[in-house]
């Protein structure tokens, strides 16, 4: 039998995680993505890596941060993987030590750790606050030592567009657009693992990537894939608002002691250094002694979003508070976060280390994604799924710092699971489906190419992101979503007459765009829907008509397919598995 | 009142063989502008300043904070990353052109993978024996970390390929990314390992004698990166491999 082959589709630290697992066992590799895998969205990651390495001498155990990270997450996480994630994570940091990371240190020589939200320890490695970067070289750096053996061969520039399914329902490639040609293309492969990463693009401006649009992910739900937890969407409450995106301030900015405060006196007037203490609302931390600025991020944006709009005390009647850093000298803030204090610089024109930073919670992660089992395998046979595109490690919540790790180690997982499934994987017959894909690839490439209507596409997502953004975030009500539902419907319908103002056969980004575009509309759905049915608060997850967690309804994960109906996905629900931490009321207003 | 406006000229460019032609564009200005964000509003209403229809530009971008290192563009004559460049700190028209010393593809993409290929040529990179866990890795001390972690701030960007007069296809030069990787990696417990082989690699035409101390790198440098320092630095490494070379040989 010929060695397998295993296609990774997305450069991020999901993907190469799972390449180099690959590799290294005698797999060979092709590797797709959009951009240079060096430039994929990990490296906008900042504050740091969690790991229970204890070298602070705290006590702190593999066990608390699974407890931490199952409660952060409201306990709508399976605790089976968390579990192990968080007994891996700190072989997971030696290894990147090994590899070269540049992660700050202790006088000793030692890895340095600082604190994160949702937990009392000091737990999370950090280089800088340019964390995802570093982490991103190192996983790159091993990739183009495999690559130079041979044993890796990168696609990038090319973007997935579907899978390749056989009679049987089994997957046997992908087909993929070359983005400079515009060539399509049927690659094929005994396995492939999708780690492509997250869907902020749905919310317009968010703090993710471009290239996170969801359109992988979208492409294969349509294509028969359980999409799940998909309504549990995190807005991180420090977000630098801009014009094309939302810029991430790091929860590392609170973890090394940064304040978040308002005036008490709305409208006040006085230069921000003539407030006086005692006239200075720190709002996190009278409502959340125990935790203070360091409650999870559901906590921070939900209190955020009440002193602006409920309290009426925005800066200058504005959504924005101070994150405050000034009473830190200089030197610290140089050696811990210099990175992000010179995106704020350079964005806002202001230096965070004499003027506090104004800052607004902002679309940031989705907990949901591809329905996956224990090892990592979608209920595609042969598609698995690793990173933020997969739901499976952070529930209703994720905790600051585990995104790094869960790519990390569900990349170290899919890799090898791919390749012992390809191994025992029985021959495709005829053609795998190659040819009936492609076939329906070229149909919907051409339709767009001739299409004769007035719709921009730009112009359609930018009211889709408006629309998402302002009814499926922080606080959700079920008639605004059904609302938000009509109006994707409207935009799915006016989509059929997109005109696309560049034709032309190269480099044509429009064109692109388009076809992500209608993925992400199906997606949205599946977003908004999913909300409509969680009657309840959970995490990220806020209904003020139902204010309470409802274990007995909805400890449950949600699990959307695909129906081509008008009426939008078809939802079920699936037990979670809670076998080693009864779900408790989860509270930060003392220790849990 | 009229309306505040931005005025662009954007070089554009169909595909590596067509002609080179210039668009204007007028935009609404709004505060905190920049360019990628024109270049996002050009493809929403893709209408130059005389009303003539065109196309969406083309161009790299991601990330958005001058970290992913795709947006790197000549904006006014500079090469620089056009996420960061503000449209209020930019002299008007605002010209952007594509990088002029890499392989063009269309209007403002160029293909700069010349530059992962220097990196495979250097072997950038920690050569470990496996992932399975055999512990932590090597103490650094924190005086260590801090000298290496600026080095391994570099955005590939290019920029400093870009701006620098040696850089072209008469020397060959590698530039001065590569060559903070070597320092780098050279500087690792692990990685110096190979660090005879990174510098034989840069030893020879197109290696770092290349460089004329131009100084530019360093200006453009979104990153701040002391790479001239470093380029000193290696380049006494290499003049003494070899010489170690020649009394081995």
């Amino acid at each position: 039998m010929a060695a397998p082959r295993i296609i990774v589709v997305g450069g991020g630290l999901a993907g190469l995680a799972a390449v180099i697992k690959i590799a290294e066992a005698g797999g060979s590799v092709d590797l797709f993505s959009i951009v240079p895998v060096k430039r994929s969205h990990s490296v906008c990651a900042q504050g740091g890596i969690n790991a229970a390495k204890n070298l602070k001498g705290e006590g702190d155990t593999t066990w608390k941060h699974f407890d931490d990270t199952v409660f952060g997450g409201d306990f709508l996480a399976n605790q089976t993987p968390v579990k192990a994630m968080c007994e891996a994570a700190p072989a997971i940091i030696d290894l990147l030590d090994r590899m070269g990371v540049t992660f700050n240190r202790t006088p000793e020589g030692l890895l340095d750790f600082r604190r994160f939200g949702g937990t009392l320890y000091n737990r999370t490695a950090f280089a800088g606050a340019t964390t995802g970067q570093q982490l991103l070289y190192a996983l790159d750096e091993q990739v183009r030592r495999h690559e130079s053996e041979g044993k890796v061969r990168k696609f990038e520039g090319w973007e997935f567009l579907s899978a390749v399914v056989d009679s049987k329902g089994v997957a046997r490639g992908i087909t993929a657009l070359d983005l400079r040609t515009m060539e399509l293309r049927s690659f094929a492969a005994d396995a492939i693992i999708l780690a492509t990463g997250g869907i902020g693009a749905i919310f317009g401006k968010s703090t993710n990537s471009v290239v996170c649009t969801g359109s992988a992910q979208s492409a294969i739900f349509q294509q028969g894939a359980f999409y799940a937890n998909g309504e549990l969407i995190q807005v991180h409450p420090t977000t630098i608002p801009g014009e094309d995106k939302l810029r991430l301030m790091s929860e590392s900015a609170r973890g090394e002691g940064g304040r978040v405060w308002v005036p008490r006196t709305p409208g006040d007037q006085r230069p921000i250094k003539q407030i006086p203490e005692a006239e200075r609302f720190y709002f996190l931390e009278e409502w959340y002694p125990k935790y203070g600025n360091l409650v999870p991020r559901d906590i921070a944006t939900r209190a955020i979003h009440k002193v602006v709009y409920e309290e009426g005390l925005g800066i200058d009647g504005q959504p924005m508070v101070y994150l405050d850093l000034t009473h830190i000298d200089r030197a610290t803030l140089n050696r811990k976060l210099e990175g992000i204090l010179d995106i704020y610089q350079k964005f806002v024109g202001d230096d965070p280390r004499d003027i506090p930073m104004k800052i607004f919670p902002g679309m940031h992660y989705t907990m949901g994604g591809l329905w996956v089992d224990f090892g990592q395998m979608t209920n595609i046979p042969g598609i698995f799924a690793a990173g933020e595109c997969e739901y499976q490690y952070h529930g209703a919540n994720r905790l600051g710092a585990n995104s790094l790790l869960s790519c990390i180690f569900g990349g170290f997982l899919a890799g090898p699971n791919a390749l012992e499934y390809a191994r025992n994987l029985p021959a495709a017959e005829g053609d795998g489906g190659h040819a009936a894909e492609i076939a329906r690839q070229a149909e919907i490439n051409l339709g767009l190419l001739t299409n004769e209507g007035t719709e921009n596409p730009f112009k359609l997502w930018r009211e889709l992101g408006q629309t998402m953004t302002e009814n499926a975030t922080v606080i959700r009500y079920n008639k605004n979503l059904r609302q938000a539902d009509e109006k994707i419907v409207e935009l799915l319908e006016r989509y059929k007459k997109v005109n696309l103002a560049d034709r032309s056969q190269w480099a044509n980004t429009s064109f692109a765009f388009a076809r992500q575009l209608k993925n992400m509309l199906e997606l949205a759905r599946v977003i908004v829907q999913g909300a409509i049915l969680r009657d309840e608060s959970r995490g990220a997850h806020y209904k003020p008509d139902f204010p309470e967690r409802n274990d007995e309804r909805f400890l449950k994960t949600t699990k959307a397919s695909f129906t081509g109906s008008p009426e939008g996905p078809r939802f079920e629900y699936e037990e979670v598995d809670t076998q080693f931490i009864p779900p408790r009321p989860r509270s930060y207003e003392a220790a849990h | 009142m009229a309306t505040r406006t931005v005025q662009f000229e954007i070089r554009r460019q169909a595909s590596p063989d067509a002609p080179a032609v210039w668009e204007s564009f007028e935009l609404a200005w709004r505060a905190g502008m920049n360019v990628t964000s024109a270049l996002m509003e050009i493809a929403g209403n893709p209408v130059t300043s005389h009303g003539c229809q065109t196309t969406p530009v083309t161009y790299d971008s991601n990330c958005l904070e001058e970290i992913c290192g795709s947006c790197a563009m000549r904006i006014n004559g500079r090469a620089r990353m056009a996420c960061s460049a503000l449209v209020d700190n930019l002299d008007q028209p605002i010209r952007v052109e594509p990088l002029s010393k890499f392989p063009l593809v269309r209007d403002l993409q160029v293909d700069r993978s010349v530059l992962f290929e220097n990196l495979k040529a250097v072997k950038a990179w920690v050569p470990i024996d496996g992932t399975y866990d055999l512990g932590p890795g090597p103490r650094v001390f924190p005086q260590e970390q801090e000298v290496n972690y600026p080095l391994s701030n570099c955005i590939s960007c290019t920029c400093c390929m870009e701006a620098c007069p040696q850089f072209n296809e008469a020397t060959g030069f590698v530039g001065a990314a590569t060559i903070a990787q070597v320092k780098l990696f050279n500087s690792h417990p692990t990685g110096k390992v190979l660090k005879e082989e990174r510098l034989r690699a840069l030893a020879g035409d197109g290696g770092i004698q290349e460089c004329g101390f131009a100084q530019n790198c360093v200006e453009v440098c979104p990153k701040r990166i002391p790479l001239t320092n470093t380029i000193s630095s290696v380049s006494r490494d290499v003049l003494l491999q070899k010489i170690k070379d020649f009394l081995g040989s």
